[in-house]
């Protein structure tokens, strides 16, 4: 009796690893997928946080699919091993601060470990070479499998004949007459694919599934780093650059500002790490402040704070501040005015 | 056995994650109570359950918390 092979799926949540996917399951293959939390992955949480974005369906695209699929997810938080990926990338950043092709590298060895962990036989994602401008070319695509340890056990289902035949391949575990050629940017084959399978809602991150691929993001985080001399993060601080507007009014502090009820209760959270202010005399935003303040600059922190509440046109605002340790100052200040909100102020 | 997890505070995926990594600590038909402040974890545990064989048993919102209590399947 033949040997029933078993793939572990790379599962973005996008249409390229679903399609690699029905392609296996179609030769027989037994799937389950993988996917990788890092941090910075987006998966709703803005959308989670925000009050007024709740009544939205939401829902995990990686779920989704294997749901879609039939096939089981295993969701794996990489979060500190992926330090050394976004802090030390060996070949370098894309446009912001998307290291990806070190991360490509990162999650297929990762993927590597669980195959040879779960007795699994070979890997697929669902690059198509061409199609990324960093991490999926004719040049990079064999430096994922070198420096992965995946080397041919490594196959991209929707991409296979442009590429060297891989061990399932040679070993007859799947047949290469029935992979497909797909190559560049060009989503119309995939499109067309999937309206064959029947899948007619799905995703398409297209880069935009990675937080450090985002300009606005990859600048506050850059900030935070120069910010405290060091280039360090934990789950809290790449959580706190998705949420509020973030103000940096003197070097050594920033404001984060809730912009309505969710964000504001999401902050809440926080109040045992952070200073924070609110106004007591009018209704306004809780503000964390990030960094350590002098006199001088809580009162600037309370005239921001009054300026984005509702008594930001009143002579004079009443500002608590609370601290970690739970003692607390009243500040009586005038809030500043729009002009006095400096434009590199924002993050 | 009845078990509790705590993933207050916690955004999607982690209340799935912690939840899964309990989950592969425990027996067929031990049951897991997990509380979450994320609304996504309404949706995301069922799915997780649906996907790998665990039973979703509630499912209820009190106040700014969600409770998704799972059976333990038998890994099929």
């Amino acid at each position: 009796m033949t040997k029933q092979r078993k793939a572990v799926a790379l599962i973005s949540g996008g249409l390229d690893s679903m399609l690699a996917v029905k392609l296996m399951q179609e030769q027989g293959i037994h799937v389950e997928g993988i996917n990788f939390f890092t941090g910075f992955c987006v998966e709703g949480h803005t959308h989670a946080i925000r009050k007024r974005d709740q009544a939205k369906p939401k829902r995990n695209n990686a779920l989704w699919v294997a749901e879609q699929l039939g096939i089981k997810l295993h969701i794996v938080d990489v979060i500190e091993p992926y330090k050394d990926v976004v802090l030390n990338p060996k070949h370098g950043y894309g446009a912001n601060l998307n290291p990806c092709l070190d991360c490509k590298c990162f999650m297929v060895g990762r993927a590597l470990q669980w195959m040879q962990e779960h007795e699994f036989d070979f890997i697929i994602t669902g690059e198509v070479v061409g199609q990324r401008p960093m991490s999926q070319r004719a040049d990079t695509m064999p430096i994922v499998q070198e420096e992965s340890g995946a080397g041919d056990l490594l196959v991209r289902p929707l991409c296979a004949k442009n590429l060297p035949p891989t061990l399932p391949e040679r070993e007859g575990w799947i047949d290469r007459d029935k992979l497909l050629g797909l190559s560049g940017r060009n989503r119309k084959p995939q499109i067309a694919l999937a309206r064959q399978y029947g899948f007619d809602d799905f995703a398409s991150p297209a880069g935009g599934c990675c937080f450090l691929t985002d300009e606005n993001y990859a600048h506050k985080l850059s900030d935070l780093w120069q910010a405290r001399h060091s280039r360090e993060y934990d789950l809290d601080d790449i959580m706190l650059l998705k949420v509020g507007r973030h103000l940096r009014p003197r070097p050594n502090f920033k404001l984060i500002i809730g912009r309505e009820e969710g964000e504001n209760k999401f902050l809440e959270g926080y109040r045992k790490q952070f200073i924070h202010l609110r106004s007591v005399s009018h209704t306004g935003p809780l503000v964390l402040i990030d960094g350590e303040v002098n006199d001088e600059d809580l009162s600037l922190a309370a005239q921001v704070t009054a300026r984005y509440g509702h008594g930001k046109t009143a002579e004079q605002v009443e500002v608590e501040a609370v601290f970690p340790d739970g003692h607390s100052r009243q500040l009586s200040v005038t809030p500043l005015a729009p002009a006095e909100i400096q434009s590199d102020w924002h993050l | 056995m009845h078990y509790q997890l705590d993933t207050r505070r916690l955004l999607c995926p982690m209340p799935v994650i912690r939840t899964q990594d309990k989950v592969n600590t425990l027996n067929a038909g031990d049951t897991l109570e997990v509380i979450c402040t994320d609304p996504g974890a309404l949706n995301d545990i069922p799915a997780w359950c649906r996907i790998n064989g665990h039973k979703v048993i509630t499912s209820k919102q009190q106040a700014d918390e969600y409770i998704v209590t799972i059976e333990v399947g038998d890994g099929a």
